[in-house]
């Protein structure tokens, strides 16, 4: 039997989803369905947009207002949307190549304009839909089938880039910790400005098959040995830090938002 | 009786005071030369009348902006020139098979690239029709002065909101940057167009779904209780993405038709001069004023010329255009490019006449001096 969130905010009739077996997007997915539930939001107030890839996938199987857009655009779509009914919750679900390369002059300048958007980057270091290339968030070194060699390119870390940018609210989960992301969520949708919550997520059939990672078990089990919090992570030494990811909320900022902002112009008339 | 309203008005803010007579009240565009007043006036106007305005970061986020903005009610513009006009093809695309309602104003400039940002040109004829991929229809009108730039700006929001699709105004530089008097039209006397509500109810809505006698699906906005799905990928009336081979054929076809079968109501052009004409002069735009004044001076001289002036580019006037190459010996496309719309008029004409080109590209208007020449030449 389903259970209730699947009910309630699937649409079941478009599922099976796309992903793989072992895939973490299912993970975040349900996360963000259900920080929706915990909030108590009504379906028809909020809308989804994601770009394109695996994890923008998630857009058309869930019961809201949804716009599967155009690769990398997402967060344009959904200024947009935002500017013109800023009723809605709206909220972004992208993917690392989708947020930070071909869109991620986008990131920059909807960060920058604080406006009320929840961002959740489904990052699993690698371009899965088009079968394992390296993306600007694939470790430098690590595989995929455009870097034979090992990837030669730096990492991005993209909390720092979102917060540099102007968000006000700036997180960081696994799909290990579910409940963590769920909390992130809740608080990214209650921030008032633009929200960006990095979920690390498991790719087992392009990233972690190409780069010798186990199975989804042993990706997930590796998540939790390497995701730390942020006081445990500045009581470690410069060896211990390597390879380990900082988790949690990580930034928390107040600037006046974008939509706020323009209808106070408009009051001053 | 209310008074006339006279102007002296740039083409560029004719566009904008068509668009907002029109109902747009969301804009969001990227400067851009010779297009940029329409963001500037827009600007300027829209916070004070309820409307939104939005300078975004690029091109391609302008029009993903107005997508969004169109698809919770808002009639939207963005406008742009050359390079931007690249940039936004994907945009246009994706308004086409989701069916989203925009406009997209280019004015142009000499191209390929930067080109020659503060010259006219007419070089994205076929850009307009054919610039983003694969297989769809499109609106492109193409006004010759001031106070048509107000009336076809009117004509691009009710055409998008009728037909659910993407409309390009393209516009001349030359216009774009020079002031004509005006009339402005009383709006009570303006016809505008708005979207149609949904019969249905939210439990049996089918997002793409073409009732009998409708032309497009009914739209209904994001946040009014209808939760359903857009993509950019081939959906079935439900919305959702399909591979399933007659589905896609289905609506690929539907979007193509559902211009091509109303092309009379679309279509709109003028005849000058036609009526005993043995040679005809295909003109458009900035071009069309020039060959205007040369058929003129021609028909002083006994030479029995006219116009056929399309003011929609695309859908072609194909009937229009096909009855009048029957009558004639000759037929002359005249355009500020190396013969793009000459290939469309060839392909129709080109069975009943001769067909022949005069192009410049130097981003200089073509002079009714030169017209004169070439058709007395020709």
């Amino acid at each position: 039997m389903p259970s209730q969130l699947v009910d309630k905010y699937y649409r079941t009739e478009s599922l099976p989803h796309i992903w793989c077996p072992g895939c973490g997007n299912g993970i975040v997915t349900r996360a963000i369905v259900k920080a929706i539930d915990n909030l108590g939001l009504n379906q028809d107030d909020v809308c989804i947009v994601s770009g394109i890839g695996c994890s923008s996938r998630a857009s058309g199987y869930l019961d809201f207002n949804t716009i599967h857009t155009t690769h990398g655009r997402a967060l344009a779509f959904a200024t947009g949307i935002k500017f013109a009914n800023p009723k809605l919750h709206v909220i972004v679900i992208t993917g690392d190549g989708d947020c930070v390369a071909i869109g991620g002059n986008h990131l920059i300048h909807t960060a920058r304009r604080n406006i009320d958007i929840t961002t959740i980057v489904f990052n699993n270091n690698i371009y899965g839909m088009t079968g394992g290339q390296y993306s600007p968030t694939t470790p430098t070194g690590d595989r995929g089938t455009t870097a034979p060699y090992g990837n030669i390119d730096a990492n991005f870390d993209l909390c720092n880039l979102a917060k540099a940018a102007g968000a006000t609210y700036v997180s960081r989960a696994t799909v290990f910790g579910a409940n963590m992301i769920i909390k992130q969520v809740e608080n990214g949708i209650k921030n008032k400005g633009f929200s960006f919550i990095e979920t690390i997520t498991i790719c087992p059939t392009y990233y972690g098959r190409k780069n010798k990672k186990g199975d989804s078990v042993d990706m997930i089990t590796d998540l939790k040995e390497i995701a730390v919090n942020k006081v445990s992570y500045e009581k470690l030494s410069e060896e211990q830090r390597k390879g380990k990811i900082i988790v949690g909320e990580l930034y928390k900022g107040k600037r006046p938002e974008y939509v706020e902002e323009y209808n106070r112009m408009v009051e001053s008339f | 009786m209310t008074e006339k309203i006279i102007r002296l008005m740039q083409g560029n803010e004719a566009c904008v005071e068509g668009a907002i007579a029109a109902g747009m009240r969301f804009y969001a565009g990227y400067p851009i030369t010779p297009s940029t007043e329409i963001a500037e006036l827009s600007a300027a106007k829209l916070p004070r009348i309820g409307g939104k305005f939005i300078q975004m970061e690029d091109e391609i986020a302008s029009i993903s902006a107005i997508i969004g903005a169109s698809l919770t009610g808002y009639k939207a513009m963005t406008a742009t020139s050359g390079p931007g006009f690249s940039l936004k093809q994907e945009g246009i695309g994706y308004a086409a098979i989701s069916e989203t309602p925009c406009v997209i104003v280019n004015v142009q400039r000499g191209g390929p690239s930067t080109g020659l940002p503060t010259f006219p040109a007419q070089g994205d004829i076929m850009q307009a029709r054919w610039g983003t991929h694969g297989d769809h229809s499109i609106i492109a009108l193409y006004p010759s002065t001031v106070r048509e730039i107000y009336d076809t700006t009117i004509k691009a929001f009710n055409l998008a909101e009728k037909y659910r699709t993407p409309v390009i105004l393209l516009m001349d530089e030359v216009i774009a940057h020079m002031r004509e008097k005006i009339e402005i039209p009383n709006i009570d006397e303006v016809e505008i167009y708005n979207r149609k509500k949904p019969k249905s109810s939210p439990s049996e809505y089918l997002p793409f779904h073409v009732r009998e006698g409708d032309i497009v699906p009914e739209m209904v906005n994001f946040g009014e209780g209808y939760r359903f799905h857009v993509t950019g990928l081939v959906h079935s009336e439900t919305g959702f993405p399909t591979n399933d081979h007659k589905i896609a054929e289905n609506l690929i076809t539907r979007l193509i038709n559902k211009i091509q079968d109303n092309v009379e109501d679309i279509v709109e052009y003028e005849e000058y001069r036609l009526e005993d004409a043995e040679k005809v002069i295909i003109a458009y735009g900035a071009t069309a004023r020039s060959v205007k004044s040369a058929i003129d001076s021609l028909r002083e001289e006994g030479c029995k010329i006219g116009m056929f002036r399309p003011i929609t580019i695309w859908p072609v006037a194909q009937k229009q255009i096909e009855e009048m190459a029957r009558k004639v010996k000759k037929v002359s496309v005249i355009e500020m490019n190396m013969g793009q719309y000459f290939l469309e008029i060839d392909r129709i004409a080109g069975k009943y006449t001769t067909v022949n080109q005069y192009g410049r590209v130097h981003g200089e208007l073509i002079t009714p001096e030169e017209i004169i020449s070439f058709i007395k030449e020709g």
